[in-house]
């Protein structure tokens, strides 16, 4: 996704393809929680397919628009602290999930 | 000791983990702690939904479409804004302020529409403590999910404003552009929450 048309920033990035990414996976998100009338399929695989495409979204946006992969990989893991936490809360405060 | 020597061992030059600015990696460390705030309130939705008998479907209650462009619309305030910080990378303050402007504009669409889905959700019968379509712990964390991402969109607007106001005075340029940078970070950290927002207690 790295741009060559900018000799002032080593890191451009394509930001419209970031942006196209992020709406084809916005519009991918909707059809896998509300599928056409009729259709349905197992609530476990909704819930798994809309938890990837967030995180990958989420994931997009730091990355590139906040530029995380552009910085020391010691900011990556600040950034990542909370993630890990909240996994760890979900995990705790739901004993038999 | 001299006094230059004193200050510099209060605070030396540069941080190793963002040697651009101090100012960066203390809104990185704001953003890490406010995520945590965001992170609770969600696993706390996770869990009270999980054991609810009678969690309504959310889009019998919600309006997809709409929050959908509200989604739509941040992003694109995303874009705006990387937009306006590759202006003044490139020394040109009028796009600077043309793109935060447009950034702000987006901000107030989605929270105009957010008032709009409130007060209709709320004529509906959707509150705090009461929610007619079942559990009503569902009114209460969507109330308490989306008002705290909202009270960040305010946020947003008012210091992406400042920001585009000092702009406009000449405060920034091709090399002093780094207060440009870290109102980028919050802002689309605020798109990152409402992703995540929009996903958990729209879709699924």
């Amino acid at each position: 996704m790295a741009h060559s048309h900018s000799q002032h920033d080593a890191h451009h990035v394509n930001y419209m393809a970031i942006f196209w990414w992020l709406l084809a996976l916005t519009i991918l998100e909707i059809a896998a929680g509300y599928p056409a009338a009729g259709a349905s399929y197992p609530q476990l695989l909704k819930g798994f397919l809309l938890v990837i495409m967030a995180l990958v979204k989420a994931a997009l946006v730091a990355m590139y628009f906040m530029h995380l992969r552009f910085e020391k990989v010691a900011l990556g893991y600040i950034a990542m602290i909370p993630l890990v936490l909240c996994v760890f809360v979900v995990l705790m405060t739901m004993p038999d999930f | 000791m001299s006094q230059a020597a004193a200050a510099h061992a209060v605070e030396p030059a540069e941080t190793p983990l963002t040697p651009e600015s101090w100012g960066k990696l203390g809104m990185w460390v704001f953003l890490a702690g406010d995520a945590m705030s965001f992170g609770i309130l969600l696993a706390g939705y996770a869990v009270m939904r999980s054991k609810s008998p009678n969690w309504p479907v959310p889009a019998n209650v919600l309006g997809i479409g709409l929050t959908a462009f509200m989604t739509f619309l941040l992003i694109c305030s995303s874009v705006t804004m990387v937009k306006g910080l590759d202006a003044i990378k490139r020394g040109d303050p009028k796009g600077l302020v043309k793109f935060l402007g447009m950034t702000v504009l987006g901000g107030l669409i989605f929270l105009g529409l957010q008032a709009y889905e409130w007060t209709h959700l709320i004529h509906e019968g959707l509150g705090l403590t009461q929610n007619k379509w079942g559990a009503a712990l569902f009114g209460t964390t969507f109330f308490m999910i989306t008002g705290f991402h909202g009270m960040h969109v305010t946020g947003g607007v008012i210091y992406l404003s400042a920001i585009a106001w000092q702009g406009s005075k000449g405060a920034y340029s091709a090399h002093r552009y780094n207060a440009v940078e870290i109102v980028g970070l919050y802002w689309h950290f605020v798109d990152l929450v409402w992703i995540l927002v929009f996903t958990f207690v729209y879709l699924l």
